[in-house]
């Protein structure tokens, strides 16, 4: 029988095409156009539908590639940016804590009746178990060994040997051999506070167990050292106990917070035996 | 040269059609001699032939007629094969089963031509059986004798010429 898919068969369907084709394009539809017209327009509206739509995913494609190529460089450009404005942001920051340190410092400086001069610490301790920074004023300042060093929170230590032209370290009261001269605030007894370690409190000794020292005094500098000026702070009461001698044993949390130190005021008054304080004719500095 | 003889054929039963045109019953022709031609050629070589003659036929039978073009070339190709791959799957050498597939072949014809019309003029079919069946038989019958004379026709041919040549040496 008929094999259509011998040569004969593809040729009578060509033939048969040929007349539906025809045909076609003489019967007019409904719609008063061509059938032939009307499909080869159907079925080439599908084609041009599927080729755009072709094209069209295509070209969506290729934008979106395009897209994602420029958007990853604007990425990595926002993100660079980014960076360099958190970098920026930091630095404004930082220049504002340090803008607000030295207001608190010139604010100091104001009211202090003392000749003072402003440092900026620019060391650390380099030494383990020493408990000292360098500042950038030395003896071309005017800076000379024993002057006390002071910041708006309290005493922070004082200048020790040798003295740079431009340099100077500061011994902190914190270190295990600094001592001051104090007293409690609200009850005047005095004592000695002597520095034990950075990450302790300071030791109050000398104050005798009759004394008046409860925990919370303020304790102040007595002055009696001829270093530290007198009334400026020292630290709070921690604790406070009869001991079992003569002394009682007190405990002083610095008011200073020393692992924070930038800005510092020095003491321009050499130091002396007796206390208080005089001002003297003329500072050795200007402030910073 | 077969094609040749093809085109002869089909130009001969065009001539005769439209000389045959006035003979109709209610309307319907009462003979298609294309078909038979195409039919005839069909049988006699096969379906490529079946197909060529039929389309041929058709195109030019639908572009004397006015109508439209394409609708008799499809009814008769179609026919031309379908005749010419049976003629080719059975043995259709006797008048009877020839008969039957001109019979056939005007039915189908009728039917796929009658239906493309339709169609187009987005219409009902309409057949008249019975101008169907009358053209059917005719078309047998023609095709039935064109084959006898193709086939036969030769041999009687010469042997009256034989004969007649006896005769006139018995008479001379």
């Amino acid at each position: 029988m008929l094999d259509i898919r011998q040569r004969t068969g593809y040729l009578f369907l060509s033939v048969m095409l040929g007349h539906l084709i025809l045909i076609s394009a003489q019967v007019q539809s409904r719609a008063g156009v061509p059938v032939l017209e009307s499909v080869t327009f159907g079925v080439f509206s599908r084609v041009q539908g599927a080729t755009a739509s072709l094209v069209g995913s295509a070209r969506g494609g290729w934008d979106n590639y395009v897209d994602l190529r420029d958007v990853r460089a604007e990425n990595e450009a926002l993100q660079k940016q980014l960076g360099d404005l958190e970098v920026a942001m930091q630095q404004q920051r930082a220049l504002a804590s340090e803008a607000e340190r030295l207001r608190e410092l010139l604010k100091l400086q104001k009211i202090t009746t003392l000749p003072t001069l402003a440092a900026e610490v620019i060391a650390g301790n380099p030494i383990p178990g020493m408990q000292t920074v360098t500042i950038d004023r030395g003896t071309a300042d005017g800076v000379l060994p024993n002057m006390a060093v002071i910041a708006p929170k309290g005493i922070v230590g004082r200048i020790v040997g040798p003295v740079a032209s431009n340099a100077a370290r500061v011994q902190l009261l914190i270190d295990r051999d600094a001592a001051i001269g104090a007293q409690a605030e609200r009850s005047r007894s005095g004592g000695m506070v002597i520095g034990d370690d950075a990450d302790r409190p300071l030791r109050m000794d000398l104050v005798s167990n009759l004394a008046d020292v409860q925990q919370g005094d303020a304790i102040v500098a007595s002055g009696v050292d001829g270093i530290y000026p007198k009334g400026f702070a020292v630290g709070t009461v921690e604790s406070s106990a009869a001991g079992t001698r003569l002394h009682r044993v007190i405990t002083v949390r610095p008011a200073v917070d020393f692992s924070s130190i930038e800005q510092v005021l020095v003491v321009m008054v050499p130091a002396r035996g007796a206390t208080p304080f005089e001002k003297p004719a003329a500072p050795g500095g200007s402030g910073k | 040269m077969r094609t040749a003889g093809v085109l002869l054929a089909l130009a001969a039963a065009l001539a005769v059609q439209t000389t045959l045109a006035g003979l109709s019953h209610g309307g319907a022709t009462l003979v298609n001699l294309v078909l038979v031609a195409v039919v005839y050629v069909g049988l006699a070589f096969g379906p490529v032939m079946g197909l060529f003659a039929g389309s041929v036929g058709g195109l030019v039978q639908d572009a004397l007629a006015g109508g439209i073009i394409g609708i008799g070339g499809f009814s008769k190709t179609l026919v031309g094969f379908l005749v010419g791959v049976l003629g080719a799957q059975f043995i259709v050498a006797q008048p009877l089963p020839r008969f039957v597939m001109f019979v056939g072949a005007t039915i189908v014809h009728e039917l796929c031509f009658q239906a493309l019309v339709a169609m187009a003029e987005t219409r009902g079919i309409r057949l008249q059986y019975s101008a169907l069946l009358t053209q059917a038989v005719i078309n047998g019958v023609i095709g039935i004798v064109a084959f006898q004379l193709v086939e036969v026709g030769p041999g009687l041919l010469q042997r009256r010429r034989a004969r007649g040549a006896s005769v006139s040496r018995r008479r001379y």
